[in-house]
């Protein structure tokens, strides 16, 4: 199924793979960076709630 | 009854554990209605008998546009709760969404204009549906910048739902446009569902994916108001708690 003529796209190749590759890169960056920043935020929460418990 | 249940729902703690709860049901059917759509529309799906291959843009054309006017009425909507009846858990709801709506604008512009090149021999013309769905991204870019220049959680929210709901008005005007005037956009396919105009090898997949797409959008709409509400709560106990909780894992 995947073959040359599958990447040809019937000569619309260009158009086609640029639409989805670039719906592909918007979207994996955006599922990756706020479940980073999630996980950031938590790290710096706790370090900083510690600290405080740490002073007490 | 219902009511306080709701309450409770939507008040930021609660949301942040029954969201976290979900989060891996989303993820694993977000993967797989990815994956079957996506089969479908670059495998199953024949090619069009007017525009050949290139059809196969619709997939990921047809589903960011709709999700693009979608996203603004949860935007507006949610906005209005926060606005309205003073819910917390709205005004997460409309910043933490206005991100991902000005992407999906941003790719229905761009795959359509790929599409519009070879199909109409023009990246971009100045029609009711391209200029409206343009309005529309400097909406959302208009509600992102407010944000970030007004300092004050509160005033800010109220000031965005007012401007997400004064906008709402163009959001028939993109729906309606390619009825209402004459334009290159070729007319609806699939909301005429008395008579489809479209075949069914070509319509499943353009469901499954807007059903992926929509999938990927709560998914994501929930870290993002997760991470909105870590912000904001960062001094409360319970945030605390999470905190440690997760560094100990």
């Amino acid at each position: 199924m995947i073959n040359e003529q599958f990447f040809a796209m019937g000569g619309y190749a260009f158009y086609v793979w640029l639409s989805y590759g670039l719906s592909t890169v918007i979207l994996l960056l955006n599922a990756v960076l706020p479940a980073r920043k999630e996980r950031k935020l938590l790290l710096a929460i706790a370090e900083r709630s510690r600290e405080k418990a740490t002073i007490k | 009854m219902i009511l306080t249940r709701f309450h409770k729902y939507a008040s930021p703690k609660y949301f942040y554990s029954w969201s976290l709860k979900l989060r891996p049901w989303l993820a694993t059917a977000c993967v797989l209605l990815f994956v079957s759509g996506l089969v479908g529309a670059l495998f199953l799906a024949p090619a069009d008998y007017q525009q050949g291959e290139s059809f196969r843009i619709i997939y990921v054309h047809v589903p960011a546009a709709w999700m693009s006017l979608f996203i603004y009425m949860v935007m507006a909507a949610s906005g209005a709760l926060g606005l309205i009846w003073r819910i917390k858990l709205g005004d997460v709801m409309a910043r933490a969404s206005a991100p991902l709506g000005a992407w999906f604008t941003f790719l229905a512009l761009v795959t359509g204009s790929l599409w519009g090149k070879p199909m109409w021999g023009t990246y971009w013309v100045w029609d009711a549906r391209l200029t409206s769905e343009l309005i529309l991204l400097f909406l959302y870019l208009g509600y992102i910048a407010l944000q970030g220049a007004i300092e004050d959680r509160r005033i800010a929210a109220r000031t965005g739902a007012i401007l997400a709901l004064v906008g709402t008005v163009n959001i028939p005007i993109i729906h309606y446009s390619v009825e209402w005037w004459n334009t290159l956009h070729q007319g609806p396919t699939v909301s005429k569902l008395d008579v489809p105009s479209i075949d069914t090898t070509m319509l499943v997949p353009l469901l499954i994916m807007s059903l992926a797409y929509t999938c990927y959008f709560i998914t994501i709409l929930f870290t993002r108001a997760r991470c909105e509400i870590l912000e904001f709560e960062r001094n409360t106990s319970w945030v605390k708690e999470r905190a440690l909780q997760m560094e100990a894992v």
